[in-house]
């Protein structure tokens, strides 16, 4: 048999560790193993290796080193925040601002909340994506601890106005969180610029592994311990340090920002073209999210009359990995909550397909993936009765 | 996750296409869930099922078991499609994951709402086939760019 081909058009899932971090990770299996709380010297390069992660982290935030705490993902991070700031401010108030396109990390944590006495506005978007910044401020009440907003949604890779919301957050003296998971590293994020309080982030969306992530908390900001246990971090996070995945991370995140603009040009321009080919060869095709507010890796399609499962599974069959927001994919009889948040009817949501590239990808290979969209869009087509009615009733009409 | 059959059927689908002038035609499932199966069928004055095609806007599952169902009635007498159940089409393709097997229910329901379609047409009655529970809404249809 072939080897068989796989364009992997998946990395806001998830991407590929890069050999230079797995390079930096191997001593610290085998020959730093040493527990970094202990006393003794032979634990000092595991200590060492931790230190200099969070410098890169911090330094690429324009943080202070600590006021980076290691978490094991980036939904830790967002349960972390949410939860300890609504424990840790409940005196001042129990409102939390966000929005309906966020993460399941920050809704499902807000849905905790809300059986404990938390009040939640989710903040609606427009149809590309991007909250009313009117409609924050009119949102925000006296008890308002916390606004959370990403800052970049996960799948149609609108980026919010996240500077503008620092502002707001700052003259009314409330505490700002953003899920970065999908933003760290791909874009430059200055907290001070951006007065964010909180930030969340994960290692294996820009290159490290998986099972490592950390939260930014700004000095001052006083929530407590999420995981209980001894005193690493600074006595806020227990457990034993991941310190091979910590160094991982910190190797992963200094080759980001030093490649961070050419990678985005290359993304970006990648992106467009794309999205230009498969919208002048595709019919009945819109792209979800902010054209000009967005990822440069992002790709996301609505393919009118046609199932994501079946798009996908045929993609796959040509080595296309790619991702769709459809109930079958989601598990549930809804499709994404984004794109009925954006106003997508449910039968177009189904059809949605989200593209998101790599600095490795070619060309060469959005030709093929183009071409093979077009052809696989064709065949669902020429299969969907909801497809027939719209083709029949037009040559009536016409 | 999908099983051979499945997988062979979702890539080579049988019966796939319209019959002009069907002798019944059911339409089951709704945009909205994300699973719309049409049957034509073409039944000669003996009750047999002739030739049957199939259309379906939905997932994997959805469209395997739509094959599925249409080559278990090929050929069948009316009575004998009757029999044809969402647990034959499951067994027939081996198996589907537990939370698609909705799928090869509509496929059942869709085989039924065309043989009602055909039992109103025709003036007769099948024994054990009640009315299709409702059809799609024509309006969901109407969404465009």
């Amino acid at each position: 048999m072939n080897e068989k081909k796989l364009i992997y058009l998946d990395n806001a899932a998830t991407t590929k560790v890069k050999p230079e971090v797995v390079e930096a990770m191997l001593p610290y299996f085998t020959e730093y193993y040493g527990n970094p709380s202990s006393v003794y010297e032979f634990s000092e390069e595991s200590r060492k290796g931790i230190t200099h992660a969070r410098e890169v982290i911090a330094n690429a935030l324009g943080a202070k080193t600590n006021e980076i705490y290691f978490t094991g993902c980036g939904t830790e991070s967002d349960n972390w925040a949410l939860k300890a700031t609504a424990e840790a401010y409940k005196e001042k108030g129990n409102h939390i601002i966000t929005t309906k396109i966020e993460h399941h990390a920050i809704l499902h944590s807000c849905e905790w909340l809300e059986k404990h006495g938390v009040e939640v506005t989710y903040l609606d978007v427009d149809e590309n994506g991007r909250i009313s910044l009117e409609e924050l401020e009119q949102a925000i009440r006296p008890e308002t601890i916390l606004i959370s907003i990403m800052f970049a949604n996960n799948e149609i890779g609108t980026i919010e106005p996240v500077k503008e919301i620092g502002q707001i957050a700052r003259k009314h003296g409330i505490l700002f969180h953003t899920d970065a998971v999908q933003a760290f590293g791909h874009e430059p994020i200055n907290v001070d610029e951006y007065n964010i309080d909180m930030l969340s982030a994960s290692g294996h969306k820009i290159n490290a592994p998986k099972g490592v992530g950390f939260l930014y908390i700004r000095t001052g900001v006083k929530i407590r311990s999420f995981i209980h246990g001894g005193a690493q971090e600074r006595k806020r996070r227990g457990g034993t340090e991941n310190v091979a995945q910590i160094v991982g991370m910190g190797r992963a995140v200094e080759l980001a920002m030093e490649s961070l603009e050419q990678r985005k040009a290359k993304e970006t321009e990648l992106r467009d073209y794309l999205m230009e080919k498969v919208m002048s060869t595709v019919p009945y095709t819109r792209i979800n999210g902010d054209r000009k507010n967005r990822l440069a890796n992002n790709i996301n399609f609505a393919f009118q009359f046609i199932e994501g499962e079946s798009l996908l599974i045929m993609l796959d069959m040509a080595g296309i990995c790619g991702s769709s927001g459809s109930a079958c994919t989601s598990g549930s009889l809804d499709p994404s909550h984004v794109l009925l948040a954006i106003g997508l009817p449910h039968e177009i949501a189904h059809g949605s397909l989200r593209l998101t590239l790599s600095e490795e990808n070619t060309k060469e290979e959005m030709d093929y993936v183009a071409e093979t969209i077009k052809n696989v869009v064709e065949r669902l087509r020429s299969m969907s009765p909801l497809y027939e009615d719209f083709m029949k009733k037009n040559s009536c009409v016409r | 996750m999908y099983t051979e059959k499945v997988m062979d059927h979702f890539e080579h689908p049988r019966n796939v296409g319209e019959i002009e002038n069907p002798s019944g035609m059911g339409t089951v499932g709704n945009a909205k869930c994300g699973d719309i199966m049409r049957i034509y069928l073409d039944i000669d004055e003996n009750q047999i099922i002739r030739d049957v095609k199939f259309k379906t806007f939905g997932c994997g599952a959805a469209v395997a078991t739509s094959s599925m169902a249409t080559e278990l009635v090929k050929g069948k007498s009316v009575q004998e499609a009757m029999a044809v159940t969402n647990k034959a089409v499951c067994e027939a393709l081996d198996g589907l994951p537990p939370v698609k097997v909705h799928c090869s229910l509509l496929a059942e329901e869709a085989i039924h709402a065309a043989l009602w379609d055909y039992a109103q047409k025709s003036g007769i009655q099948i024994e054990g086939l009640k009315k299709p529970k409702a059809d799609i809404g024509e309006e969901e249809m109407e969404e465009e760019y």
